[in-house]
């Protein structure tokens, strides 16, 4: 089909500082939006040639490709002591690790408790989706009470394996961060207030005021065998009850 | 010539900062050193030693099996290497501390009263330089300046300037002892 | 000569460190390795440079893998069970072929073990250590002003191979005081350009420092590069030392501090009108297999000491071959064999 351009006006791009590479992410998939909004987010702020990102292991081990800034895939759950490398070797790069649940707050636990104790001043992006996309569906920190599993089939049992972890409520007890907050995609409203929030935790690095922290809930259609519509569904009435959205910290 | 020098004692009596005075003296004087402390718990309370070699020549093994001076600050010190040292050597004995006789007949023993001389010098914590000063009158590794101006500067250099007065004159009761 | 001081090991590695132009050094305390640690604290935040205490030994190494990423010269150390923590990182580095330092004051082992000195963790240090094909540079030092300049090489050698260079010493080279004429610091300007380093994609294209691919056909590209690099070290890196090999009979084979205590023994053997020499390996890996190949075709002994139950030993013998009797000695567990010891060992097989 044919279509005439000559009075029509662009509205919706992708944004410069993303590639042209195909995603690897599943339908319905929440890692797609939030890509999209921290590309818009690194061209309104014009950083796109001094922004390192930091891939973890995970769905978004790929996340190098995403970006057109430099990056470094990191070891499973190091990515903020890699960014506190960066850093801490050229100030004027602009650091972000963008870290899945396992990553973050299971064998990253210790990297990430402490690059927040630091104040290191770097943005961390956590993807809270409530399971190991990539190795096949297990359980994951952040797994809800009786969510099913590859590795809980009968349900997360507290009493065998504990209660999902609120870990960015453990980090808002810290002295340090700037800037903590939980946010989810599962609606225009709160992909808007998603983007707002991702907009702080980087402007809060240029303006070298230091440690934010954008915990995302998101979804994963294929390991929660559901469709992208009941998973929004699912987080907005379920996953939130779990994981209430808002600021937890804003010092800045 | 090389020499050896296994400096020992209860951890406290200094004998860490002697075998560096000791080590840094002989470098002062123109000699090859090494030091090397026991280390970890025997630091902080316990028995300490360590040990200086001095050469004309490269430091071979920093480890020393057959010392050629002992300084022995205290009854284990005595009692763990006393046998070790070199047929004609020197062992030096707080006679303070230590009443037990030397079995050994083919050493020299050089008995000073280390605690002794401390309290009458006023200082309990001179005992190290009072055994510094013994030591070099029996060996002669460096001379008694050269240890004097070592010390002097150490002290200096670690903001205890106010200690060398009476460390000059530890030193020199050692020696006028041994 | 310049100035000498009476300097101990761990402080002249340190220092070495900030000459070779160390920009970022991240480590976690362990002893007998501390005052490393400590010199670093002192002095890093002083000329303007980066000093973390991190949270663990994992996260030392991956703060050095980032700076690393990013282009400076960077650094980490600690002894034998930090090191084995490390060994994530340093697979990483080496897969990603990032320049960096890491050095092991090595200690009694296995498990917790003790602080005392020890040569256990030469398997670790030169197979590998962590997971898949790669190796390190290693570097022995057996005095501690070699220490020093070993260290300054170390930085040297990863940028100009982009790969993890270990420094390999114990707790009592780690310890000891000796004499020491601290090398002068090095030009900046000498450092090389890292044109692949994450600094900004400023007027080129993304740079990206990564140790994967899940393509087999790429990794095994990326592991061919790796080899065909490990074989232009061998060519060019090769290091060590003969002490009186010319008439030996037999020769001693030791590196780092055994080397040193040994050379008193080859002294005390040739008083006692023994032939006796030494072979010392600087470089561990790569190991200088065609030098002691060479060399025990003119000897019928060479007697591997080692503070480990031979490990060292089987390069000895892959080098050695069936050219000489390849005996062992060995202590554990932190024991130090003395000159006497050792030499009771020489009179064994000499002659």
């Amino acid at each position: 089909m044919q279509v005439e351009t000559a009075d029509m006006v662009k509205v919706f791009s992708r944004p410069q500082s993303l590639t042209a590479a195909k995603s690897t992410y599943c339908p319905g998939c929440h890692h797609g939006i939030l890509t999209r909004i921290i590309g818009k987010t690194i061209d309104e702020l014009g950083i796109a040639e001094r922004t390192v990102c930091i891939a973890p292991v995970g769905c978004s081990v790929f996340a190098y490709n995403w970006y057109r800034c430099d990056a470094i895939q990191a070891a499973h759950g190091r990515a903020s002591a890699v960014a506190t490398g960066v850093k801490r070797a050229d100030p004027n790069l602009i650091v972000f690790a963008y870290q899945g649940d396992g990553d973050f707050a299971s064998i990253g636990t210790a990297e990430s408790i402490h690059a927040a104790n630091r104040g290191e001043n770097i943005t961390v992006i956590f993807v809270n989706n409530q399971v190991y996309g990539m190795t096949g569906g297990e359980m994951a920190p952040t797994s809800l009470v009786h969510q099913k599993t590859t590795t809980t089939p009968a349900g997360r049992d507290p009493a065998q394996v504990g209660y999902p972890i609120r870990f960015s409520e453990m980090i808002a007890q810290l002295d340090a961060p700037t800037y903590i907050t939980r946010q989810a995609l599962f609606d225009t409203r709160r992909i808007l207030d998603t983007e707002e929030a991702i907009k702080k935790a980087f402007e809060n690095q240029v303006n070298e005021k230091g440690y934010s922290l954008v915990e995302v809930l998101s979804t994963c259609p294929t390991n929660w065998r559901m469709s992208p519509i009941a998973s929004n569904k699912h987080v907005a009435d379920v996953v939130t009850e779990v994981f209430p959205l808002g600021d937890l910290v804003d010092r800045r | 010539m090389e020499r050896s020098v296994v400096i020992a004692g209860f951890g406290g009596q200094g004998v860490i900062l002697a075998g560096k005075i000791l080590a840094q003296a002989g470098m002062d004087h123109g000699l090859e050193v090494t030091w090397l402390p026991s280390y970890g718990p025997e630091m902080r309370g316990g028995t300490a030693n360590c040990t200086v070699v001095t050469s004309d020549s490269p430091v071979g093994s920093p480890i020393v099996d057959e010392p050629s001076a002992l300084v022995a600050m205290n009854r284990p010190s005595l009692d763990k290497f006393a046998a070790l040292v070199v047929a004609g050597g020197t062992i030096l004995v707080n006679s303070s501390l230590i009443e037990a006789p030397i079995e050994r007949s083919d050493v020299r023993v050089v008995s000073v009263p280390l605690n002794a001389l401390a309290a009458k010098i006023g200082n309990a914590r001179t005992i190290n330089m009072i055994a510094l000063g013994a030591l070099i009158k029996a060996t002669a590794i460096v001379p008694l300046e050269t240890l004097k101006r070592t010390m002097e500067k150490a002290f200096e250099d670690s903001g205890k300037a106010k200690l060398v007065a009476v460390n000059i004159q530890a030193i020199e009761e050692g020696y006028n002892a041994a | 000569m310049g100035k000498r001081d009476l300097l101990r090991g761990n402080e002249v590695i340190a220092e070495a460190a900030i000459r070779a132009g160390c920009q970022c050094y991240f480590a976690y305390p362990i002893t007998p390795q501390a005052e490393l640690l400590e010199h670093m604290a002192r002095n890093m935040p002083r000329l303007g440079r980066t000093f973390v205490q991190a949270e663990s030994e994992i996260a030392a190494v991956s703060m050095v893998y980032g700076a690393a990423a990013a282009g400076v010269r960077t650094m980490t150390s600690s002894s034998s069970p930090g090191i084995s923590l490390k060994q994530e990182g340093i697979s990483y580095l080496a897969g990603s072929n990032l320049p960096a330092v890491i050095v092991n004051v090595v200690r009694g082992g296995p498990g917790l073990g003790d602080i005392a000195p020890s040569q256990c963790d030469y398997f670790q240090a030169t197979k590998g250590g962590g997971h898949g094909d790669y190796h390190m540079i290693v570097l022995a030092p057996s005095t501690v002003p070699e220490a020093g300049e070993l260290t300054m090489l170390a930085f040297e050698l990863a940028d100009r191979y982009r790969t993890p260079v270990m420094i390999l010493t114990d707790g009592l080279l780690g310890q000891m005081m000796e004499p020491v004429e601290l090398p002068e610091p090095i030009d900046p300007a000498s450092i090389p350009a890292k044109p692949w380093a994450t600094t900004g994609a400023s007027g080129r294209d993304p740079n990206i420092i990564l140790s994967f691919d899940l393509d087999p056909e790429v990794l095994r590209q990326m592991n061919l590069d790796l080899q065909a690099k490990y074989r232009r070290i061998e060519e060019a890196e090769l290091r060590y030392e003969e002490t009186m090999t010319e008439d030996a009979d037999l020769v001693i084979a030791a590196h780092g501090t055994m080397a040193r205590i040994a050379e008193t023994v080859v002294r005390r053997a040739r008083e006692e009108g023994l032939k006796v020499g030494l072979f010392r390996p600087i470089t561990v890996w790569p190991f200088p297999y065609e030098p002691l190949r060479e060399l025990s075709s003119h000897v019928s002994t060479v007697l591997t000491v080692e503070m480990s139950a031979g490990q060292m030993w089987e390069d000895v013998r892959l080098a050695v071959a069936e050219r000489a009797a390849t005996p062992f000695y060995g202590e554990m567990g932190g024991i130090v064999p003395t000159p006497r010891d050792i030499l009771s060992e020489v009179r064994k097989h000499a002659g």
